[in-house]
């Protein structure tokens, strides 16, 4: 197999890496670049599992090769809370509302909403919830990842929102 | 030991479930935030494919493509020649290990089960060869390189062709895999059957399902010296694995040792290792390096074990006021090729009737052997019991024209009626199931929801509303090997922090939040100051971990017990040190007091400290440290209770089914955690939402997989999945710390919630046959043999007295109600004679024709015309349902045979088309 020389960007540091064509680029993240919480659940791009920010768009990181990832600014799960520890707010809403419980599926949950909402953008809750139909969880029913999304849009627009459970 | 005050937060499940704030002191009943999950939002989680070893090896499994047959010969030349290819191994390689496949109980299997195939297959994907690489897509690129030649033979693939087919597994004289009850029904218990007023014969036929837990199975096997041996590997409970692996291979079980940190979802598939992982473990023991297997969805889907494919009739016998008379269960579960247990199901019949007062009950329970995936447990496995009586009681009460409700409240166990026995023998002391329901009742509005449903059914829209009851057995222990008490060590450290090692294990449970909160509680310092450590069998004692909705219940009771003999060891010594009575020692929130003396006063750590540091300031024959252990051996069975509600809409144009409101009002006694519980239940829930609309694992007739991809196996997605109201009912169980189990019960009594849901809303067209998935495909071929707009509903429950309805040819069901003739039927002629636009669905796409129709007496006569031409046939009419077949060179020599319904102006039914199967066919007056 060719190798190909990649350099890019990954949570702010600066990687060049020599990888096969066929190398996914959440293989080459976990494998290669150690970001283990890319979680891969499917490698058939239907569960979303795997997704990160590459150039500021949520991506199924499964269905893209790394060597397309060349020159490109890519943010996994690890790269998402405050350097100091402070949990990103989608980290910190997911949390609130019991959005998880065995947290594979999670880290594409917290990605696709990480990209879709803070810094001005204004999701109405029936897009965010579109997008979270592209991940499938097989232990919550999806209830506190409903009541995150409504909370997250409520915070985005300036909206107070109990989000408290039935 | 039941005493009363060892019950935890006595009014904990009472309060409303609002989000009180976790600060207050006392954490037990509380939403506590999870200790799982800073790690698991940020990627730091640590699941089995994030585990690296020096010089890690890895493992890709060349699999069978047949479903049956016999091994001519395996050529492994090509594949070993492939650069950084190190070994690939047969089932000759690994014999001499003499593997024994034990069941989760522990027992040897009924057949030869080896973890490679040895000389014939058994069904499709099962695994032929390993092969060892550097890197998985080597590994993966030399499996694809093996040649296997096979003798190919037909497989047995369902239910119905192991009763009939040829042994799946030589040696044996047929391919029942497990058998208990009756062969024929007892004369007196048929004699009630046919003597009630009432008989009801419910079919249920359940898909197999596949557990899809998030993250695959997996290992990683470390041979550490002579002996020792490490696993990282996805399970339910890492004791039971080291267990296993210890008798399974006859290793000394000191050796062993099994780490299970974070696990994505078990469901029952991850219970103990199966044919991969025990090869992986056995390759390793041979090559000496680490190896890695991490399983593929592809592989998971075709070749992790399954469950859930039965099929059950219930004779259900009533009399004129919907009491129960006499009942019988014929039950059936498909055994696959290598089950992980041969299960015939006997938890089935135990509590089929278990929460209703039923006089008889008999059966006949049998697992067959099939060319497919082995059997394995799945959330809840005795689900059917449910099921089918709910879905039967609500068939019995439209058949009997009673309220549903009503026919459950003359007949549910109450508290009253306890202690009692069930039919089946089981001691009932308090199930709950009827004031579940009284509680449900009072959080839905019945009465309106029919003025509703009435309403929409005259704007031609079908609503729905299905109600179940149920009671669960959970936290069962000393009955079953493997189903033990609970382990609880815990700590009070030199710092003041407590430290719990736990042998409960998280697939998503939480446990390290529900134990540190019972910790927390009893010892009396802050939530934040627990750690509770588990996964990992070096720690803690024997427990099977998550199954069988027992960790709540049996390691919440160990926690306290082990909490409470630390507090007393930590306030003897307080008290000393503070010159006392023990009686006087007030704990809070770090500091301890004297009550009644403000002055005396120290940091909780300051005592901690002292009771390892400082030997002489302990009270005589005072035990240094602070340190307790208790296992928990709780009552045999703990049972869970539960009524759930749910609204439906049925589009009658699409056949889709949307979810409208669903009410889970449950008893699982006290609560350590209601976020935790409602999760639990609402996993459950969007699982029976899977089971019932969307989930199958099907296979073709020569034993193929067609779900092999999640765009074939339909998991529910967030839109699928409504969101739950919660009821908590609260009744304290006779456990410690009166806790019920809560794991499994959304996955037993949302499917025939939602099955009566969708029976109630298309009630106006016959019964649906409980054939599941109900996909839009089986919920249109009832809902459009019919004229709708004939039909007003006044009262739901006499509907089916009154409006006696024709069942079509297509939906015809075991449990469809009988269809007496109108008085004054329309004549033939009338009904049938003229012109029709229809339109054939076959699996090419629809094909549009006229069809042209004239009757004489109960002769038909007529062609069919479409840009292809004309074809003139024959056929017979019988009221308004025609019969006719024509013969068709093209695209082959077949005859179709055509059967329809008329009814206004509408027509429908099916086309048998040979081998190319049935078509549907609609169409009106042209």
């Amino acid at each position: 197999m060719s190798k190909h020389t990649i350099e890019l960007t990954i949570n702010g540091l600066r990687h060049t890496a020599d990888v096969e064509a066929r190398v996914s680029l959440s293989d080459f993240l976990r494998e290669d670049a150690g970001y283990t919480g890319v979680h891969v659940g499917c490698d058939h791009g239907v569960c979303g599992a795997c997704t990160v920010i590459v150039d500021g768009k949520a991506v199924r990181s499964c269905l893209m090769l790394a060597v397309q990832a060349h020159g490109a600014d890519i943010t996994t799960v690890e790269g998402l809370a405050e350097p100091g520890g402070a949990l990103h707010p989608v980290q910190e809403t997911m949390a609130q509302e019991y959005g998880l419980q065995c947290g594979f599926c999670t880290p594409g949950i917290v990605m696709t909403m990480a990209a879709l909402t803070g810094e001005g953008k204004r999701p109405t809750e029936e897009q965010l919830i579109d997008a979270m139909s592209g991940h499938l969880c097989r232990c919550t029913g999806y209830q506190g990842i409903r009541r995150a999304v409504r909370k997250l849009v409520a915070a985005d627009t300036g909206e107070t929102v109990d989000g408290g459970a039935a | 030991m039941n005493a009363p005050d060892r019950r935890a937060g006595a009014n904990a499940g009472a309060e409303p479930a609002g989000r009180p704030h976790a600060g207050s002191g006392r954490y037990i009943g509380q939403r506590v935030r999870r200790k799982e999950d800073a790690r698991l939002l940020t990627g730091r989680g640590q699941f089995v494919d994030d585990i690296a070893l020096p010089g890690m090896l890895h493992v890709a499994f060349v699999r069978s493509p047949i479903a049956r047959g016999r091994i001519l010969g395996i050529d492994l030349d090509v594949a070993r020649d492939v650069p950084g290819v190190h070994a690939i191994y047969t089932q000759q390689d690994l014999a001499h290990f003499n593997v024994d496949m034990l069941s989760f109980y522990l027992v040897s299997p009924e057949v030869e089960t080896t973890p490679l195939a040895n000389g014939r297959v058994a069904y499709v994907g099962e695994p032929v060869a390993l092969v060892i690489a550097d890197s998985r897509p080597i590994a993966e690129d030399a499996a694809s390189l093996v040649v296997v030649d096979y003798a190919e033979e037909d497989p047995v693939v369902t239910i119905d062709d192991a009763r009939s087919g040829p042994p799946v597994h030589p040696g044996c004289d047929d391919n029942i895999a497990a058998e208990m009850g009756e062969q024929e029904i007892d004369e007196d218990l048929q004699a009630l059957l046919e003597g009630a007023p009432h008989l009801i014969r419910h079919r249920v036929v359940h898909q197999r399902i596949s557990q899809s837990p998030m993250e695959t199975r997996g290992v990683v096997v470390s041979r550490e010296g002579a002996e020792e041996l490490t696993l990282y590997i996805t399970c339910q409970s890492p004791h039971l694995v080291a267990r296993w692996v210890s008798l399974a291979l006859g290793l000394p079980p000191g050796a062993i040792r099994v780490i299970a940190k974070d696990v994505g979802g078990g469901f029952g598939l991850k219970n103990h290792p199966w044919k991969e992982e025990t090869a992986v473990i056995l390759a390793a023991l041979m090559f000496n390096r680490p190896l890695k297997w991490i399983e593929d969805r592809y592989e998971n889907l075709i070749a992790a074990n399954q469950a859930r494919e039965q099929e059950m009739v219930l004779q259900v016998a009533l009399d004129d006021d919907g009491r129960l008379l006499a009942s019988h269960g014929d039950y059936s579960v498909n055994n696959g090729a290598f089950p992980q247990l041969s299960e015939c199901n006997i938890a089935v019949h135990m509590f089929v009737w278990a929460a209703y007062r039923m006089p008889r009950y008999g059966f006949l329970t049998r697992g067959w052997y099939s060319n497919t995936i082995g059997y394995a447990a799945y959330r809840g496995p005795w689900a059917m019991e449910s099921l089918i009586r709910e879905t039967a009681l609500d068939v019995a009460a439209r058949r009997i024209g009673i309220d549903p409700i009503e026919l459950r409240r003359r007949n549910l166990v109450t508290l009253q009626d306890q202690p009692t026995t069930s039919c089946m023998d089981l001691p009932l002391e308090d199930i709950t199931p009827a004031e579940c329901l009284e509680k449900l009742l009072a959080a839905f509005d019945v009465a309106a929801f029919r003025r509703e449903q009435a309403a929409a059914r005259k704007e031609g829209r079908y609503l729905g509303l299905g109600i179940a009851t149920y009671i669960e057995p959970t936290g069962a222990a000393g009955a079953i090997t493997t189903m033990t008490g609970e382990l609880a060590q815990v700590r009070i450290e030199p710092t003041g922090k407590v430290t719990a090692t736990m042998s409960t294990h998280s697939q998503g449970h939480g446990t390290a939040t529900t134990m540190a909160q019972i910790f927390a509680d009893r010892l009396g310092v802050p939530y934040e100051d627990v750690t509770v450590f588990e996964g990992d069998s070096s720690r803690g004692g024997f427990s099977p971990g998550a199954a069988g909705s027992r960790q709540g219940v049996i390691a919440g009771g160990a926690a306290i017990m082990a909490a409470d003999l630390l507090a007393a060891k930590f306030r003897q010594l307080a008290a000393h040190l503070l010159d006392t009575s023990v009686d006087a020692i007030v704990i809070d929130e770090g500091m301890v007091r004297v009550d009644g003396a403000p002055d005396k006063c120290r940091p909780f750590a300051d005592i901690a400290c002292i009771a390892y540091g400082e030997p002489d300031r302990l009270p005589p024959g005072f035990e240094a440290g602070l340190e307790a252990q208790y296992r928990y051996q709780p009552p045999p069975m703990t049972f869970s209770s539960a009524a759930n509600a749910c609204v439906v809409e049925v589009d009658a144009d699409t056949g889709f089914v949307r979810i409208l409101r669903w009410i889970s009002s449950e008893d699982c006694g006290n609560v350590i955690n209601p976020a935790v519980v409602e999760g639990q239940i609402a996993g459950g829930l969007a699982q029976a939402i899977g089971m019932v609309l969307l989930e199958e694992v099907r296979f073709d007739a020569r034993g193929n997989p067609l779900a092999a991809t999640y765009k074939d196996y339909h998991l529910p997605a967030i839109a699928d999945i409504p969101e739950f109201e919660f009821v908590h009912a609260g009744t304290a169980s006779q456990s410690v710390g009166g806790m019920r189990g809560c794991g499994e019960g959304g996955a037993i009594i949302g499917a025939p919630t939602l099955v009566n849901a969708i029976a109630d809303a298309l009630a106006p067209f016959g019964e649906v046959p409980v054939d599941l998935p109900l996909t839009p495909t089986k919920l249109l071929s009832l809902i459009e043999g019919r004229d709708l707009s004939a039909k007003t509903v006044d009262d739901q429950h006499h509907f089916i007295a009154d409006h006696p309805v024709t069942v079509p040819v297509s939906a015809a069901a075991e449990s469809a109600p009988q269809a007496p003739q109108p008085a004054a039927a329309p004549t033939a002629e009338a009904l049938v004679d003229g012109d029709w636009k229809m339109v054939l669905s076959t699996p090419m796409g629809p094909q549009e024709m006229t069809g042209h129709f004239e009757t004489r007496g109960q002769a038909l006569a007529g062609y069919l015309s479409s840009p292809e031409g004309q074809m003139d046939f024959t056929g017979s009419v019988d009221g308004a349902n025609l019969k006719f077949d024509l013969k068709v060179d093209k695209p082959m020599k077949i005859t179709l045979k055509y059967t329809l319904a008329v009814t206004g102006d509408k027509i429908a039914g099916k086309c048998k088309m040979g081998i190319f199967g049935s078509a549907k066919v609609t169409g009106q007056r042209a």
